[in-house]
């Protein structure tokens, strides 16, 4: 019916720029050298991996460019550092704290853990998106040994206070791992002045290639490797070097850095036409986490009554249209979104969940036919739907 | 996961919407918690299915096996319809997912609920009443699917 086509799915991935791709391409052809090579090739390949890590640390607030440590994505990287920071020194025991939204990333190593001699508990945020300091000074123990909470939430979009909870799991003695994949680039985000200890990026998310990723470790911090053979990456993390990856990485965080000061506005006038548009033309639609304090620019989460969100995905993407949803059925597991569930959102609506995620390319042209294509696309399925009445029966906030 | 071209034609034109206002028999089944919910309403005619409608909320797989079970339905005696199988419904799309059985389950549930109540409500014996899988109260929809999710 159309040939237009939108993504608003960069929360998922993002296509890699070209200035990222201009400045990886040499790495895979000409210089194309195995970093730890004596020769030539192998310096040349050394001198731009280490180059890049100076970037990347510089970017981030490290210290020192050892901080940084290259990867091969995010959940390498979460990974990472959920086991080889909970078992650092031989340690088989101990309290770990994770929050009830984190990735799968987290959550799957985390619950690992909990069946090999560690204790997990998965912290709920509140109904605003949020982690809250006190809930977090509760649930820190003596022996807890890893505090692990996100600091931008791919779903909902809600910003962590990582600064506070980070002095508050210090002062019980325990680190505080951050998956940062959502807000490297999107926000300001500096190691230090948010007091971690350890933090996870993922290249693809900010327009370098699928297969980038990096994480920060603070200097002196006790880690067992996961990745182990080689030794590469001062015996952190074991394995050949992308030093093509390395360069997209840099240069990927660089543009976000620079570009952001305009960027970030742009994005988030983006997204409340978006929230005022969606809410305004959908009868009994909710912004989900509405109430967080701080929210990422690109990511609104709505949750739409009375509809599935598969169904609904299905049609925008007959329109040419790309976003994704929390529902069961497009996930392929059996329940909705964990998140959305974590905040309180009733099972029935969380089926109907619609993430709108935006980002480089996106226009204003491309939100308002976003807007323009959903409306009729829930119409139709509320038609279809045998209880939609009863369903939305007592909710508040009709359209008018 | 990838739908066939006929789920996506039965999901994007979905065929018999709707409910008949003087419907001979009526039948539900599913939950909004669940995600998916089927209504189907149809016309007895001499024990044949002389017009049937139905409301799907629910995925693609979900709509468009309540599409199609509407089709295969159509013209059929009650016990033929009674007796049409969540695999001859998944078959006749061309194939479902594997983890999108389940939702053929719902359909054809549905249809034999429609089919009893028009026999009840003639005070007649209903035909479906033990094979219905959403009258189970352990039916778990999803027991088929990839093991490796609990539910």
């Amino acid at each position: 019916m159309t040939e237009r086509s939108v993504y608003l799915d960069y929360a998922a991935t993002t296509p890699a720029d070209q200035r990222v791709v201009d400045a990886m391409l040499p790495y895979l052809t000409e210089h194309y050298g195995n970093a730890n090579s004596m020769y030539r090739l192998g310096r040349d390949a050394s001198r731009a991996l280490e180059d890049a890590r100076e970037r990347v640390a510089r970017a981030i607030g490290a210290a020192r460019p050892d901080e940084v440590i290259f990867t091969s994505c995010g959940t390498e990287s979460d990974n990472t550092a959920i086991i080889g920071l909970a078992t650092a020194a031989g340690r088989t025991s101990g309290h770990i704290i994770v929050s009830a939204f984190e990735h799968h990333a987290v959550l799957e190593p985390a619950w690992r853990l909990g069946k090999q001699g560690f204790e997990v508990t998965e912290l709920p945020p509140r109904p605003d998106g949020t982690v809250h300091p006190d809930d977090l000074a509760a649930a820190l123990r003596d022996d807890t040994v890893l505090v692990s909470v996100m600091h931008g939430n791919n779903e909902i979009g809600t910003v962590q206070p990582i600064a506070e909870l980070a002095t508050l799991a210090h002062e019980r003695g325990a680190l505080l791992h951050t998956d940062a994949a959502q807000t490297l680039g999107k926000i300001d985000f500096d190691v230090a002045a948010l007091g971690v200890d350890a933090a996870s990026f993922s290249g693809h998310k900010i327009y370098a290639p699928k297969g980038t990723g990096a994480l920060y470790l603070k200097g002196g911090t006790r880690m067992t490797p996961y990745l182990i053979g080689g030794g590469q990456e001062s015996k952190r993390r074991s394995g050949t070097q992308n030093v093509a990856g390395a360069v997209a990485f840099a240069t990927a965080l660089e543009l976000m850095d620079a570009e952001r000061p305009a960027e970030g506005p742009r994005l988030a006038a983006l997204r409340d036409r978006l929230v005022d548009g969606l809410l305004g033309r959908i009868e009994y639609a909710q912004l989900n986490a509405a109430d967080a304090p701080v929210r990422l620019p690109h990511i609104a989460n709505f949750v739409i009554p009375g509809v599935e969100g598969e169904a609904m995905l299905l049609h925008l993407d007959a329109a040419g249209i790309a976003v994704s949803t929390g529902s069961a059925c497009s996930s392929g597991s059996l329940k909705p979104s964990h998140v959305l569930l974590s905040i309180g959102c009733p099972v029935e609506f969380a089926h109907g969940s619609l993430r709108v995620s935006l980002g480089r390319y996106t226009t204003e042209a491309d939100v308002d036919y976003l807007l323009e294509t959903l409306v009729p696309v829930v119409d139709r399925l509320r038609q279809m739907n045998p209880l939609y009445e009863k369903m939305v029966a007592g909710l508040a906030g009709a359209a008018d | 996961m990838i739908y066939s071209d006929k789920v996506m034609d039965h999901f994007g034109n979905p065929r018999n919407v709707g409910v008949i206002a003087d419907a001979d028999g009526v039948g539900e089944v599913g939950n909004p918690v669940c995600g998916d919910v089927m209504k189907i309403t149809i016309k007895v005619d001499d024990d044949r299915i002389g017009d049937i409608k139905f409301q799907t909320l629910g995925c693609g797989a979900a709509i468009a096996t309540s599409s199609i079970v509407t089709e295969m339905a159509k013209g059929m005696t009650l016990a033929e319809a009674v007796a049409i199988t969540k695999s001859q419904v998944a078959e006749e799309l061309g194939g479902l997912p594997p983890a999108k059985m389940h939702c053929s389950v719902l359909a054809t549930d549905g249809l034999k609920k429609a089919v009893d109540d028009y026999l009840v409500r003639h005070g007649r014996e209903p035909i479906a009443v033990g094979t219905i899988a959403h009258d189970d109260p352990d039916f778990d929809p999803h027991a088929e699917d990839d093991g490796e999710h609990a539910h």
